[in-house]
């Protein structure tokens, strides 16, 4: 395919040479009878079919993307932009933005994963912000699959080969696993970026006669159309995917770091525009630059630095080269910036001019290689909606599953070996969380904290989604997913601010895919309105299917909280013998996609029942203002594997011991009821707490300084011994 | 006081180190580039942590060449303290400052932990305000930190007492357990383990600053002799 020598319009046309780079037969008439009124040649149907693509265009998704809540007060920047803006005070401002790398990543994790982690930061850093922090969220088919296993090592390998080298701390994420991710695994990396709000950049290429200066790599015949690749599924006989990935270079990209927040930070009266080259490359980047400032571009192909002789204007236009930015500078200051990229050791070199005819206008070996209207490449999109039909298998769902559980201690140390609960000390170790000094919270916690240097003020971080909710109810799927986050900002001390969003789901043609992408939003703008946590950036990944068998519906947030004062920060893990033990919201029955119904199932099914979104507020207040209030000495938020493992999860870290009686029988400490906290609190605290907490909160028992889990249930009793349930825990993962 | 970190391409522990010495010490810093060569004006040169130039062919191995390499090593000779962490210890061993090498971690990994360290020698301009034996913790964030000389160079190391940090728990492989050295003079001092990064108490732990206070105390103590 991309060794195809160029065919001429009419071939095109006759051979519908468009469908193989996933353009419909009705798109290609558009062009040519509505848009263009002529044939396209081979670069310019090449360029149309990759920036149509639903990886660029959206063109599936916009019209559900749009129900998505983005404007609360403090919103400096919403969608649109590389990434999102949003007020912290101290005219300061923190961006954030997540991403996948899920096909590059199966194909070849390594690499797709590094170059994940790559993309994102130059969304950050091309606002104008110095990455901070780094978050990874993953999900892997089970690892009794020896593929898995590879999956995972290498994928993290290329994390940290990445994030390590290029000196940003990763300080949190979360890693699941689920056989429905086997041959789909996840990769999405939110990055977070403060900067001060005067230098927040917008990507525009405006001015007539003002430059266009290109930088970083060279481009190669790396993950050519790599845009179209992420916009189709998977099938077992196809094996030409490898040329798609690309090949990342931290060291390239820490350079260009350095060099860009300089010019953008000191030289931002002759800087016009910046723009990461990501996906869909040269073609994306300069013609998104181009319309948003409504203008045009001539760009002349021969000055773009090429890695390999030969390259054809479509080689080079959508070639997803790593580590490239592309710029729009002041006439007559070309010198200057080129300058500066000279002393970080960067050629920057000028490829063309904005023109004010507002056309496309690539020239290669002196001849015009393509001429159309920017706005055909960006605005002329269409786009599709999809009928929502509820599935049958939602609207007649199976009976609940109520497990038996007749040795509730024995379950527990089941349930915490489990891969998907147990510790993660064994990947998190190979991240260097502490690099920039600022680490609080490494990860490990419900959220990674960094403190901000000359400031009293702190960030709480955190990425969270259980698909298994959002398969079996994508609305309150969508809620559960953004309340967890929520919670999980709370249990660290932070005020939730705003969120980021990755979706992951499957093919939008497919109905049931499509249901569950628009219900999982409405459920996400329910949940980020009640909580205001505008959702300021976002990404869509579809096609997570392999031979027709898409993955659960995995919409993940990313969310950042505001600690106003650093004395607020929170753990999860208790902190003194004698300290009270609480528990924050009612349990109930509640197993369906459970942890304990996976474990005993191997399947899951149900109704999510119980969840009310106004509860699971006025927990989350609540616990907010005791922590606001110094009453508390730590907050572990509950989710996977219910209240057991909270418990067993608060003690770990100093091995302490739990003596408590509940209210519960011995299944109920795993059911996943949500608006759930374990929460300790010192004896001299007690009365100011429950005054404060009122019936949402219930106490269940003492932290002790011997390690031993002791729990009286109305059906049997729990006697554990703290190390073997910590050894289980931390030997989950191998 | 003046320090000097020096900022390699690829350098990410440069702005941490420089930070350390300005807020948590109180005394004066400046970044400067591997392209400078007048140190005259600092009275400690400090090489930072990262992968400089990518730590491609080899950690350290292309910034032994920069242009200020020169200059650090003319000022080790006169006696002056120079302290290189982490891919800082690297370069300071491809250089030939310092004895030995560091090879990949036994476990192949990147390890990024907080690490128990014994300090071996308080005898040292780095070192004299711990207590000798002093259990220490540090973090250390390295994939390249397993130090190793052949048997005749480790004698020499503990006949001239030039073992300073030792690991409790070996965590890489390291000959001896050996966390941070320094030459035989004493005033070169290369170290896996990021002081810089243990300076303030919420961050973890202030052993680390203790290192940069034992240094103040040293030029001190010298300018007054």
């Amino acid at each position: 395919m991309l060794k195809q020598a160029e065919k001429s319009p009419e071939e095109i046309r006759d051979q519908k040479i468009y469908r193989q780079w996933g353009m419909s037969d009705n798109e290609y008439h558009t062009v040519v009878n509505k848009l263009l009124h002529r044939l396209p040649n081979f670069t310019e149907a090449g360029i149309l079919a990759g920036m149509w693509s639903e990886h660029c265009s959206y063109k599936n998704t916009k019209p559900l993307l749009r129900h998505f809540w983005s404007k609360g007060s403090k919103v400096l920047e919403g969608p649109g932009e590389d990434a999102g803006a949003i007020d912290i005070g101290d005219n300061q401002a923190v961006i954030f933005k997540a991403e996948s790398h899920n096909h590059p990543s199966y194909v070849e994790p390594f690499e797709g994963a590094a170059t994940g982690v790559g993309g994102i930061i130059r969304d950050i850093f091309s606002m104008g912000a110095r990455p901070v922090a780094l978050l990874d969220s993953l999900r892997f088919g089970e690892l009794t699959n020896q593929k898995n296993k590879f999956l995972m090592d290498r994928t993290v390998d290329g994390i940290a080969h990445y994030g390590n080298s290029i000196g940003i701390p990763t300080v949190g994420g979360e890693i699941g696993f689920d056989s429905t991710y086997d041959k789909n695994s996840l990769v999405n990396v939110m990055c977070v970026g403060i900067e001060n709000q005067d230098d927040l950049k917008q990507d525009k290429a405006s001015g007539i006669g003002n430059s266009i200066i290109y930088v970083g790599a060279k481009t190669g015949r790396d993950g050519i159309n790599g845009a179209t690749f992420a916009s189709n599924e998977f099938s077992d006989s196809k094996e030409s995917d490898r040329s798609a990935v690309q090949v990342g270079d931290p060291f390239m990209e820490k350079l260009l770091v350095d060099a860009c927040l300089d010019i953008i930070h000191h030289h931002s009266d002759i800087l016009v525009g910046i723009q990461d080259m990501g996906a869909a490359g040269l073609v994306s980047s300069s013609a998104e630059m181009a319309s948003k400032a409504k203008s045009g571009v001539d760009l002349n192909l021969d000055l773009v630095p090429q890695r390999e002789p030969h390259m054809t204007p479509y080689e080079i236009l959508l070639s997803e080269s790593q580590e490239r930015m592309l710029l729009c500078v002041k006439k007559g200051h070309e010198k200057t910036i080129i300058d500066i990229f000279k002393r970080f050791g960067l050629d920057g070199v000028v490829i063309g001019h904005v023109n004010n005819n507002g056309q496309y206008h690539l020239t290669q070996h002196g001849e015009t290689v393509c001429n159309i209207p920017v706005h055909t490449i960006v605005d002329d999109v269409p786009e599709y909606t999809h009928p929502i039909i509820e599935p049958d298998r939602i609207k007649h769902p199976a009976a609940d599953f109520v497990p038996t559980v007749n040795d509730a201690g024995q379950m527990l140390a089941k349930l915490l070996s489990q891969p998907t609960i147990a510790s993660k000390q064994s990947v998190y170790r190979q991240y260097d969380s502490r690099v920039q000094t600022n680490t609080v919270v490494a990860p490990g916690s419900d959220a990674g904290i960094i403190r901000i240097r000359h400031t009293d003020k702190a960030l709480a971080m955190t990425t969270d989604c259980n698909g298994r909710y959002v398969y079996l109810n994508p609305e309150i799927g969508g809620e559960i997913a953004t309340s967890e986050a929520a919670r999980n900002i709370v249990a660290g001390g932070g005020l939730p601010i705003g969120a980021t969003d990755c979706l992951n789901f499957g093919n939008p043609e497919d109905s049931e895919s499509y249901y569950a992408l628009a219900k999982s939003i409405d459920g996400i703008t329910k949940a980020c309105k009640l909580f205001d946590t505008p959702v300021i950036s976002g990404n869509v990944s579809l096609h997570n299917e392999t031979d027709r068998k898409p993955i659960y519906p995995t919409p993940l947030i990313g969310m950042v909280g505001l600690i106003k004062h650093d004395d607020e920060i929170t753990t999860q893990d208790a902190k003194h013998a004698g300290d009270l033990v609480y528990i924050v919201g009612k349990t109930y029955d509640d197993y369906s996609g459970s942890e304990i119904q996976k474990l005993i199932q191997h399947q899951i099914s149900g109704r999510i029942k119980h969840f009310d979104l106004q509860t699971e507020n006025k927990n989350r207040k609540l616990v907010y203002q005791s922590i606001v209030n110094h009453l508390v000495q730590s907050v572990h938020d509950l989710s996977e594997g219910g209240l057991g493992v909270s418990i067993a999860e608060t003690l770990f870290k100093h091995d302490f011991g739990f003596n408590g009686q509940l209210d519960l029988l011995g299944r109920q400490l795993f059911a996943e009821t949500q608006s759930r906290y374990v929460i300790t609190v010192a004896p001299k605290q007690k009365n100011a707490f429950e005054k404060l907490m009122g019936d949402c909160v219930k106490q269940i028992g003492q932290i002790t300084k011997e390690p031993i889990v002791k729990i009286k249930l109305n059906d049997q009793d729990v006697n554990m011994n703290e190390t073997d349930l910590k050894q289980k825990w931390e030997r989950g993962l191998n | 006081m003046r320090f000097a970190v020096i900022s390699f391409p690829g350098s990410n522990c440069d702005r941490d180190l420089y930070y350390a010495i300005v807020d948590s010490l109180g005394e004066q810093a400046d970044l400067i580039s591997y392209t400078s060569t007048d140190l005259s004006k600092y009275d400690t040169i400090l090489i930072p942590g990262g992968f400089s130039y990518g730590d491609y062919l080899r950690s350290g191995a292309i910034a032994k060449f920069a242009p200020a390499m020169k200059s650090v090593k003319a000022f080790a000779a006169s006696g002056r303290p120079v302290i290189g962490i982490c891919n800082g210890f690297q370069i300071l061993t491809e250089a030939g400052l310092l004895p030995g090498t560091l090879q990949h971690n036994t476990n192949i990994s990147f390890i990024s932990e907080w690490e128990p360290l014994e300090v071996v020698n308080n005898k040292t301009p780095f070192t004299n305000q711990y207590q000798v034996n002093q259990k220490i913790k540090l973090p250390i964030a390295h994939g390249d930190g397993n130090y190793y000389c052949d048997d005749d160079t480790l004698k020499s190391l503990k006949q001239n007492h030039q073992i300073v940090f030792k690991y409790r728990n070996n965590p890489n492989g390291s000959v001896d357990d050996i966390a941070g050295i320094v030459n035989r003079k004493g005033n070169v001092l290369g170290m896996m383990p990021h002081p810089e990064r243990a300076t303030e108490k919420i961050l973890g732990g202030q052993d680390g600053l203790t290192l940069f206070q034992s240094i103040l105390n040293s030029i001190k103590v010298r300018s007054l002799s």
